[in-house]
């Protein structure tokens, strides 16, 4: 009831700017500080916001913002401190849950990014950027799924998460989102955002039939491979060198290909290992390795896996494979083997 | 309409079994959450997913339909298995293609009155018979009630890359014949890539030497741990099972006597016709042996094909042979027991006969277990191979 009468009272008063009619000073304030975060000043800004919060430690609005500038601050636990009481004192506020649900998807914590971002959406079913941030989260989510099934290194954290952080408590407020608010039950969980939202502002939710055509649109499934990196570049000319090494049946320089902290089968020694890489490199007279179709997916700078088909014939044995070479690019910027699998 | 959300729709109007009698297997939960698909209630089939996924946590298809059931909320799916272009589309083609053959295993039960056509008679001693069936990647187990097969349980199963019947070492297919487990090899002996166990079979048998078939360590076994299961063509020809379901066979397995047929596909029938195939069969043996009694060299050599050979020896080398042995005789009794009869898969009415075979004369006497190959020719069962087994 309280935060219900809040909210009108927050949003009559909200026509230009953030402004409380009964609190000029303090809107300011808050105006002024909001103005020095976006010009970079923190110091500035939080002396302000301090002020504001030292009369009214209550006060909303302040310390939205002052979640805003620890977030701008990089002081990711005060923020998240600052926004989750932020949702315990007025749950009915989605911007608190946004800007909790960028932290953690900042951390890579998605399942509670989600979770806060479902919550932002309860709270308000027409909330636009929650959708568009919980859009993204999902996708997310999605690709370390599909790392999961298909075991790939998932330590591919280095695609930057998009998400937007909201500047402004009750900033998206237009006069219909309070009606939107009144007509939707609080309990009412929303299952899938398709549901949930009925005027949907909402770009990313699948849409339902007759969207698209059965035929993949050749926009996306047509489109050419990117042109390799100079790193692709040099992993395959590296994993080359290695299938060179081993058709020379030219022991030193294959071994040389593996990384210092090479993972060997079942843990064997390292000498053991290599003793057997040897014994099999000397045993049959010929051997050719043919490395074909390579596909190099990087994660971080010093770090991608290269996935081939392998071709190998020797006067014993012929086999074709699927291999998989994790590779780590070492101090001397040599793309070295860390770990080695075979598909079966 | 997305077509992936279709392609599952699809598969899940193929279902059929609400409830399963193996609860440790993932297919029943699988099912589920298909089903929720397909009644196009996703976010029920986004926390089914995740049950699964904590029954299952290396189920790697349970990640990927979780996966797009997650990517489905944020825009709309091209395909199954949405997983960015840059990774190998084999992986996510080995996915669907499990999904597949899981879903259809699960709409296709063996149906209570009908019996595969391969298990003519089982013998007293084996109590089990395990019975691939390629095309489905599906292994089912049935139990021997009084010589007649019942079935008990089926399972998914890995096959070989290059799919079935083996004829060279190395090309990484599963064989198709009649076989037997030869050994068991428990978990301890073995490296992680073949997880709870292994059960080798007997490969390349007579018939496949005969053809010049070669190659060697077709094994029935489990699964490594970094994944619970392996898609359907993923072998270099062995059989693979998940490791629950490794632990489950491995229960009904009898060394050296086990069967193991595979099939390119189980051939059913009904049970009264199963049983005049075996009630033909087993006249033709008891004329055979009646005859051999009878000492009369040439009726005992009607039961042998032209095509008949044994080792070195040819039909006209064994005719002669056992002309010559009959002529030293008086008298001769022959009994059989233990009686096996087991039709060979992708041969016209051939079947592989085993039995206890004791046998005493005037001059000679012994008991051995034999085994014989019989093929329908001109509408007469005959015999072209024979040897101890």
């Amino acid at each position: 009831m309280l935060i219900s009468h809040f909210l009108r009272s927050s949003l009559a008063a909200l026509a230009a700017a953030l402004v409380f009619a009964s609190a000029a000073a303090r809107a300011d304030e808050l105006a002024d500080a909001s103005k020095l975060l976006r010009a970079g000043q923190h110091q500035e800004a939080m002396e302000r916001v301090n002020k504001v919060l030292a009369a009214k430690p209550k006060d909303p609005q302040a310390r939205f913002l002052k979640g805003l500038i620890y977030t701008e601050q990089g002081n990711t636990r005060e923020a998240i401190d600052m926004f989750r009481k932020l949702t315990e004192d007025y749950p009915e506020l989605p911007e608190p849950y946004n800007n909790l649900a960028v932290i953690y998807a900042s951390q890579g914590q998605y399942d509670r990014a989600r979770a806060a971002l479902e919550q932002s959406i309860r709270t308000h079913p027409s909330y636009a950027t929650a959708y568009e941030n919980l859009g993204d989260v999902y996708a997310k989510l999605a690709s370390q799924a599909y790392d999961k099934a298909l075991k790939l290194d998932s330590s591919n954290a280095g695609a930057q998460n998009k998400l937007a952080l909201v500047r402004e408590l009750v900033g998206n407020a237009t006069p219909g989102r309070i009606a939107a608010a009144e007509q939707k039950p609080a309990a009412a969980r929303p299952a899938a955002p398709k549901y949930a939202a009925k005027p949907a502002p909402v770009a990313a939710v699948p849409k339902p039939a007759a969207a698209t055509p059965a035929v993949p649109t050749p926009a996306t499934a047509d489109k050419p491979p990117a042109p390799a990196t100079p790193d692709q570049e040099a992993v395959i000319s590296a994993v080359k060198a290695w299938a060179d090494a081993w058709s020379r049946k030219d022991a030193d320089a294959y071994l040389a290909s593996y990384a210092k902290d090479f993972r060997t089968p079942k843990g064997q020694a390292r000498s053991d290992w290599e003793k057997s890489r040897r014994e099999r490199l000397q045993a049959p007279k010929s051997i050719s390795v043919a490395v074909e179709e390579p596909r190099v997916s990087q994660s971080g700078d010093a770090r991608a896996s290269v996935t081939f088909r392998q071709e190998y014939k020797s006067d014993f044995l012929s086999s074709r494979s699927m291999k998989t070479l994790v590779m780590v690019k070492s101090d001397g910027g040599r793309w070295l083997i860390q770990q080695e699998q075979v598909a079966n | 309409m997305r077509r992936a959300a279709a392609l599952l729709r699809a598969a899940a109007a193929l279902l059929l079994a609400p409830c399963m009698a193996f609860a440790a297997s993932p297919e029943p939960m699988l099912s589920r959450v298909v089903a929720a698909i397909e009644a196009n209630q996703l976010s029920v089939a986004l926390q089914r997913v995740e049950e699964l996924i904590a029954a299952h946590p290396n189920f790697r298809l349970g990640h990927l339909i979780r996966g797009d059931l997650l990517l489905a909320r944020s825009r709309p799916l091209e395909t199954f298995g949405n997983v960015v272009k840059t990774v190998p589309q084999e992986k996510v083609d080995d996915l669907r293609a499990e999904a597949l053959v899981r879903l259809r295993a699960l709409r296709d039960r063996p149906d209570a009155g009908r019996l595969p056509r391969n298990i003519l008679q089982l013998h007293p001693g084996q109590r089990h018979v395990l019975l691939v069936d390629s095309r489905r990647s599906r292994l089912y187990v049935f139990e021997n009630a009084d010589g007649r097969p019942q079935y008990v349980a089926d399972y998914y199963v890995s096959l070989g890359k290059r799919g079935v019947d083996k004829a060279r070492e190395g090309d990484q297919k599963t064989p198709i014949g009649v076989y037997h487990v030869t050994a068991n090899l428990p978990r301890q002996k073995l490296t992680d890539f073949y997880g709870a166990g292994a059960y080798p079979i007997n490969y390349p048998n007579e018939w496949d030497r005969r053809l010049g078939r070669n190659g060697f360590g077709i094994w029935v076994h489990g699964t490594p741990p970094d994944t619970y299961s392996r898609p359907p063509r993923a072998s270099d020809g062995c059989i693979v099972l998940a490791n629950p379901d490794l632990l489950s066979v491995g229960r009904f397995v009898q060394v050296g006597t086990t069967p193991v047929i595979i099939a390119p596909e189980v051939e059913w029938a009904d049970a009264a016709s199963v049983r005049a195939e075996r009630d033909a069969l087993a006249t033709a043996l008891e004329r055979w042996r009646l005859d051999w009694e009878s000492r009369d060299a040439e009726r005992y050599l009607g039961h042998y094909s032209p095509r008949f050979s044994a080792g070195a020896q040819d039909f006209a080398a064994w005719a002669a042979h056992k002309r010559a042995v009959n002529a030293g005789k008086s008298w001769i009794r022959v009994s059989l027991a233990q009686v096996s009869m087991l039709r060979y898969p992708n041969e016209a009415n051939f079947v592989v006969v085993t039995f206890a075979q004791e046998y005493r004369s005037n001059n000679l006497s012994n008991t051995m277990r034999k085994r014989q190959y019989w093929q329908k020719e001109d509408g007469r069962w005959r015999i072209f191979y024979e040897g101890s087994a």
